[in-house]
Formats: C-alpha cells, sequence, structure tokens
C-alpha cells in the first residue's frame, strides 16, 4: 500500500479487526493521535467488538441440544439405524458381540440361520421376506430398467424415497463389497409404498435391498420393549433361486436379496456392521 | 471421509450457535436456523469435496436460512402508529445493563449490517472471506460495515431513535 495515501474509513475498521499491515497500522495511530473525535469513534467500534464477545462467547459454553448433535451428524441411514437395534439386542445375548468383537464374517453367518420363536412376527416376516425375493426376481434381471431413479441422482433417489416412506431412506454404500449402487425404486405394498434399492456387482450378479413398512401391519404393534427388540433379530430364508437375508425393526422390515449364497449374504450383513462400527456416535 | 466431515460439523457447532443466537436474537429461533443449517449442509455433503472454507460454507448457508426466514414472517405484522405508547423496557443495573443494551440495540440493526458485524466480531471473519460468505462485493462489505458500526454506536449513545416498533395483531383479536 502507498504509504503516502489519505487514511480512510475502510482502514480504520481494517485497524480496529486488526487486518492492517504493521506499517499501514502506524499510520493510522498517527492519524488518529491527532483527531481524538475520531479515535473515539473508533475507540467505540472496538468497544463494541468486545461487548459482543462478552455477550454471545458464553453461547458457546452451553450445553448442546440434542437435537443439535443430532443434527451435525450424518443422517444415520435408516438400515443402520435398524441394525443398530439388532446388534444391541445381540450384545445382550451375546452372541453378534462376540463376532464383532472378532470380527469373524462367519459369526453373522450363523446368526442368519438362527430362527427365533416369533408367532405371527415369523409368518409376517417370512412374507414379507417372500414380497422382496419376488420384487427382486421381477426387478433385477430387467437390463435396461432395472431402477426408477439410478444411482447418479442418489440425491434426488433418497428425497424422493424419504419423503414418500415417510422416514429417511438412504442407500448404504456398499462399494467396498463389489456392490455399486444402480439405484432404486418405488413399489407399491399392500398398503403402501416400499422401497427397493439395487445393487450390481462387477459380474452383473444383482442384490436388492427392500424395506417396507408393512411388516408391523399385519404382524406386531408397537409394543415397546423387550417385545419389540424381538423383532430385530436376522433371519434367512430361501425363495426359489433367491436367497434373503431380512430383519424387522420398529416400523420397517429389511430385506436384502440375491441369487448370491447365504454366505455372501452374511458377508454383505457382515460389512454393515463394520461401517456401524466405524460410526461415532 | 464421512468421519472428518462430521467432526468437522461437531467442532464448529458451538461457534454456529454463537452466531446464530446474536443473529436471530432468542435461543429457540437460533437453535432452529442452527439445525435448519446442519440439515441443509448434509443434503448437500455431495458438494463438500469442493468447499474450500467449510466455514465460509457453512455461514453462507446460514445466512440464506435466516434471510429466507425474515421473508416471510410467521404472523402478519402492522407498525405501530405514533400514538402507540413506547413499550416499556425494565431497568436492569450495572454490567447488565449495558449488555442489555447492546442487544437491544444490535437488534435495531438493519440484518444486512447485523451480520457483517457479527460476523467480524464474533468469527474474526476477514473481510473477503464476508464478501464470499454472504455473496457481495467486498466494497458492499465495508459499507454495511461502517454504517452498521455508526448506527450502533448512534443506538448506544442514545442518539438516535429505535426504528419503530412492529406490533402484532391477532385477527381473532376483537
Amino acid at each position: 500500500m502507498n504509504p503516502s495515501s489519505p487514511i480512510t474509513e475502510a482502514d480504520l475498521h481494517a485497524w480496529v479487526d486488526g487486518h492492517l499491515a504493521a506499517e499501514r497500522a502506524r499510520e493510522v495511530e498517527a492519524y488518529l493521535a491527532a483527531r481524538p473525535d475520531e479515535a473515539q469513534r473508533v475507540a467505540s467500534w472496538r468497544t463494541q467488538k468486545q461487548e459482543l464477545r462478552a455477550l454471545f462467547d458464553p453461547v458457546q459454553d452451553e450445553p448442546m441440544p440434542a437435537r443439535l448433535l443430532r443434527a451435525a451428524r450424518p443422517r444415520t441411514p435408516w438400515y443402520l439405524q435398524r441394525v443398530a437395534a439388532g446388534i444391541a439386542i445381540a450384545l445382550v445375548g451375546g452372541a453378534l458381540g462376540w463376532g464383532l468383537r472378532g470380527g469373524l464374517q462367519d459369526r453373522a453367518s450363523q446368526l442368519a440361520q438362527q430362527v427365533p420363536a416369533a408367532g405371527m412376527v415369523q409368518a409376517s416376516g417370512s412374507a414379507f421376506a417372500q414380497r422382496a425375493a419376488i420384487a427382486h426376481a421381477v426387478y433385477s434381471p430387467d437390463p435396461r430398467r432395472p431402477v426408477e431413479v439410478d444411482a447418479a441422482h442418489e440425491d434426488q433417489l433418497v428425497a424422493w424415497l424419504s419423503k414418500r416412506m415417510g422416514a429417511p431412506m438412504k442407500p448404504p454404500h456398499l462399494q467396498p463389497l463389489g456392490y455399486a449402487l444402480e439405484g432404486g425404486r418405488l413399489l407399491p405394498g399392500g398398503k403402501g409404498p416400499v422401497a427397493q434399492f439395487m445393487y450390481r456387482d462387477d459380474a452383473g450378479g444383482k442384490l436388492t435391498l427392500y424395506v417396507s413398512d408393512e411388516v408391523v401391519d399385519s404382524g406386531t404393534s408397537a409394543a415397546g420393549g423387550a417385545a419389540s427388540n424381538k423383532d430385530t433379530a436376522f433371519r434367512f430364508v430361501q425363495e426359489g433361486a433367491v436367497n434373503v437375508f431380512y430383519w424387522i425393526d420398529g416400523p420397517f422390515g429389511y430385506a436384502l436379496s440375491a441369487e448370491a449364497d447365504r454366505a455372501e449374504l452374511a458377508r454383505v450383513s457382515a460389512e454393515v456392521y463394520r461401517q456401524l462400527a466405524g460410526t461415532p456416535r | 471421509m464421512q468421519g472428518h466431515d462430521e467432526q468437522s460439523l461437531l467442532t464448529r457447532l458451538p461457534r454456529l450457535r454463537r452466531y446464530a443466537r446474536a443473529l436471530a436474537g432468542n435461543r429457540d429461533d437460533a437453535d432452529d436456523l442452527v439445525q435448519d443449517t446442519l440439515e441443509r449442509a448434509w443434503t448437500k455433503s455431495a458438494l463438500w469435496g469442493g468447499v474450500a472454507d467449510m466455514r465460509a460454507w457453512l455461514f453462507s448457508i446460514m445466512h440464506n436460512l435466516h434471510v429466507d426466514g425474515l421473508r416471510r414472517p410467521r404472523v402478519a405484522t402492522v407498525d405501530l402508529d405514533d400514538d402507540t405508547p413506547e413499550i416499556p423496557v425494565a431497568a436492569a443495573q450495572g454490567e447488565r445493563l449495558a449488555v442489555l443494551d447492546l442487544q437491544a440495540a444490535l437488534d435495531q440493526l438493519p440484518v444486512e449490517q447485523k451480520e457483517i458485524i457479527l460476523l467480524v466480531a464474533l468469527e474474526d471473519m476477514a473481510y473477503a472471506d464476508i464478501a464470499k460468505t454472504l455473496g457481495i462485493p467486498i466494497g458492499t462489505v465495508m459499507s454495511r460495515l461502517s454504517r452498521g458500526r455508526e448506527r450502533l454506536r448512534a443506538l448506544m449513545e442514545g442518539r438516535i431513535e429505535p426504528v419503530r416498533l412492529k406490533v402484532v395483531r391477532m385477527k381473532a383479536e376483537r
């Protein structure tokens, strides 16, 4: 800056805010020393700054409301929320806890074989899995239009399905396992919409994730506590060529379907667990 | 990395909240504003990779949301006329009086001046970054800063009348 240039209003502000180079700052100081009125005006700006800090800095130390902490975290994808609940229950039982600690994927596969006694839930759950398998069988072979909204428009897909399903619907990212998201679609269920996400592996094999809130309608009510926790057990069924790994929790049922074998589906589940373990809480 | 970005939002939370409180004037509106800002940031998280200055980006989101919010008041307001009695201001004492005065004076500033004063005072944000955050030329930042500080000073020294208050009339009334 030209040292002989006149002191401007902007210089005075920059001086208060500490944005001036040392030399220019000295010129401003000399200018103000000769002008008490100006000096007073500038001093009042500085006081304003200090008082604003004094007034609002304490906000930073206030306890953070839970809703803001939640909002600062990534929206936990719905499938992780469900699995989180499932894992919490499994940990109590000591089953999945072992698998997590040891990182043993075959534990997940064993878990998949556990068939809980669940009566109506079981019945409606398997019906749900069957619908998922059928949806998989219907849509996955279609090479031209496997999805309604493709993965290139994932934001739109998420917004659309979340809106229609009335809950956040974010597809898990299974790329590390070799499954690329192709997209998703909305399907008619018995009473309302059902969401389906489709993934594709390198060999063209399809994996679908089917989400419905109708499982509860036909089975359990929101009983809360241990009663509804039972719904989180993981189950495995075979529907023709399609294998389905599914679980039910809260209002939603989730089903992973593929023509891959049970171990492969378990592997995908293990990846979901791994992602969950890596999610800071 | 998702984890990194999440951490980044969490660590910025107290400062976003501080700024929002100063901007909105009360806790509930301020926290709503912070929450909306975070949610908007997450819906745009695909863009984070291209965001050079996360702070400026977040404050920019907050600015837009705040200004949008101001454009649609929740209830209809009408200006008080000259016959309307002044709203009495409760007396406070000592230190607290000055503090309340500052808050009251701040609330009298046009939002475009208030934002700049607050970004400078609370965030120590460089003028160029403020220009970027608010999407205005730096010359505008300087002129608004100058007018805002002078107005704040005049308000606190009692040299200018506060902007006429607005009264809310509910339709059901009378």
